[in-house]
């Protein structure tokens, strides 16, 4: 099922001109403040009437402005997760996750209310009211509410955007689980990269109302026109080989063992990581005598040079690809070229917990 | 005790007593949608007109009540042209009538009522109303389950101050149905006439008391909702 998102939308000193056909799985609208994903997703939900445009869910259309077509709101069936989880206040936490159902079609009601409340850990909250919830509480039960009305289409504005770091960690894993567990498309907006590398399987970047990137969030994340040199990233597919006593977790990949500062999933679970281009370090021979544990050997596929000092050098390291930031001068006196075999040097401790997240069903190749 | 009560009013004043909560009972009950309505559509919607509509509202907070009540006599006493309508299509009469006296007090009461719940509606989230319809809801039915629940207390609150006034007014009242004993004679009106006649201070005075414990009882519940309307919107 895919889902086509095209709108064109006029503001006074912004307009927004978006063409998007998204697959399956999480789709993160990224970008910085003023974007114009929360246009996006206000277009989808049907709070916004673009000026132009066709948004459909499969072969189901919620606005085509040719033929003057425009579902309202509460017709869409779409899950739409805010940012202030808006939960009502009036109504217990029972009441509020049991809103949407009173209005789901009988059979949109498959999704099990005892199924959602464990998944997402909210069964002590269930007779309280939302003034006396935690942050990161409010969200969890705002994700359950959008869940139980059984919807075509979730959507979510920043959900963790005004959470602190530690409910941040908090929901993330929520929103893995309801990636891998529920066949529901999500829609998700996003200025972080952190987030975007965890959950996405497509991401789209964009700026001032215009997209700049679409595809994968291994690629996307990797473009400096995207996210500038010092945010550029790789993300590596890894599987959870041991847990050893001095704390540290052994890790596959396709190109070598990674050594990662204790990581809490259990062995055999794939996971991806993410690594900043600017904590890799390049050489052409195999090091040896280094305080790093991590080499990975891979060839050079590209190799670009910036307009400063710097320049990107891309491996390909089995089907991932891991990009370095170096200077210039260091490619040009190692004399690296596209096709040349390299090791690529990652400190253990470079990588942050929050980079590492759980992986996904859906593997690179299909997702095309 | 309850007969000490009733003992301590002569039949005028209870009369009259009897007559003023009937009267300012129906006066709210009967305007209190199109109050809702009215509050509901100035506090959100806009449209052509919307200052009009908020000026004719408020006119009877500002004009003298006498003009209001001539306003009424004039238009639906029954040579009026709504009041000649009214009486040769249903026979309904309003002038000289307990009915004219509700009309009047649900008028000069309605400013009062329709304040109150526009701010109870303005301090509503429409976030909250958009997170409802998201998940399936009406128009019709965010009104119901989201907006009304929030708003009860500024409704409760806008219904007392307007139960107050109706039973408290004259001006218009007098001039539009007179001061009947027994039709139209309500506590003011009451005490007025009371104030006209040798000894009858004192019957007055009973009444005036009443008049205060009402206003007063009146005044403290509905702060003591509009209290609870701040704690509940601001519950989220």
């Amino acid at each position: 099922m895919t889902l086509q998102i095209k709108v064109q939308h006029a503001f006074a000193g912004f307009d927004l001109d978006v063409d998007l056909d998204l697959p399956a799985g999480v789709s993160v609208l990224f970008g910085p403040s003023g974007s114009g994903k929360t246009t996006v997703i206000n277009a989808v939900a049907g709070l916004l009437r673009p000026d132009q445009g066709r948004i459909a869910i499969g072969d189901w259309v919620l606005t085509d402005t040719a033929s003057r077509h425009h579902s309202a709101p509460h017709r869409r069936r779409i899950g739409y997760i805010f940012q202030d989880a808006r939960l009502f206040p009036h109504l217990s936490v029972r009441q509020n996750l049991a809103y949407g159902r009173w209005f789901a079609p009988r059979e949109a009601k498959a999704t099990s209310m005892d199924r959602t409340v464990e998944m997402l850990g909210i069964g002590h909250l269930l007779s309280r009211r939302p003034a006396t919830l935690s942050g990161g509480e409010k969200q969890r039960v705002a994700i359950g509410r959008a869940l139980l009305s059984g919807p075509r289409l979730i959507l979510a504005d920043e959900p963790l955007a005004a959470l602190d770091e530690a409910r941040k960690a908090e929901i993330l894993p929520y929103f893995e689980r309801l990636r891998d567990e529920v066949a529901v498309p999500i829609l998700y907006v996003s200025h972080a990269s952190a987030e975007v590398a965890r959950l996405a399987t497509t991401v789209v970047a964009l700026r001032a109302g215009r997209v700049i990137a679409c595809g994968p969030p291994g690629q996307v994340l990797g473009d400096v026109a995207v996210v500038g040199a010092r945010g550029a990233a790789s993300l590596l597919t890894v599987r959870v080989v041991a847990h050893h006593a001095d704390g540290l977790t052994e890790l596959a990949t396709a190109a070598g063992t990674l050594w990662l500062p204790r990581i809490a999933d259990a062995t055999e679970a794939t996971l991806r990581v993410r690594i900043m281009a600017q904590d890799v370090i390049l050489s052409r021979d195999r090091p040896a005598g280094l305080s790093a544990l991590n080499i990975l050997q891979g060839t050079i596929s590209d190799l670009r040079l910036g307009e400063g000092p710097g320049a990107m050098v891309t491996l390909a390291v089995g089907e991932d690809r891991l990009a370095a930031r170096i200077t210039r001068r260091s490619a040009e006196a190692l004399g690296l070229a596209p096709g040349q075999t390299c090791h690529a040097v990652i400190k253990s401790v470079a990588v942050a917990p929050d980079a590492i997240g759980t992986g996904l069903r859906v593997s690179p190749a299909s997702r095309d | 005790m309850g007969g000490d009560w009733a003992n301590w009013l002569g039949p005028a004043e209870w009369q009259a007593v009897r007559l003023s909560v009937r009267v300012a009972f129906w006066a709210t009950v009967v305007s209190l949608p199109l109050g809702i309505f009215v509050a509901y559509a100035l506090a959100r919607w806009n449209f052509w007109g919307k200052q009009l509509l908020n000026g004719i509202v408020h006119l009877p907070l500002i004009l003298p009540p006498v003009v209001t009540g001539y306003l009424l006599l004039s238009t639906l006493g029954r040579r009026g042209p709504v009041g000649e309508v009214l009486d040769a299509w249903f026979g309904i009469v309003l002038s000289f009538r307990w009915t004219g006296a509700a009309v009047a007090a649900a008028i000069m009461a309605f400013p009062l009522m329709v304040r109150a719940i526009k701010l109870a509606i303005e301090a509503v989230d429409p976030k909250l109303e958009a997170a409802a319809s998201t998940l399936g809801a009406s128009r019709a039915w965010v009104f119901t389950t989201v907006t009304l629940p929030l708003i009860l207390p500024g409704i409760i609150a806008g219904s007392i101050l307007a139960f107050a006034k109706a039973i408290g007014e004259f001006g218009a009242t007098i001039t539009f149905v007179s001061n009947i004993p027994g039709q139209t004679q309500t506590i003011p009106s009451a005490i007025y006439a009371f104030l006209q006649v040798p000894g009858g201070q004192e019957q007055a005075t009973r009444l005036v008391i009443i008049a205060i414990v009402i206003a007063m009882a009146a005044l403290l519940l509905s702060e003591y909702l509009a209290r609870r309307v701040a704690q509940r919107v601001a519950g989220s």
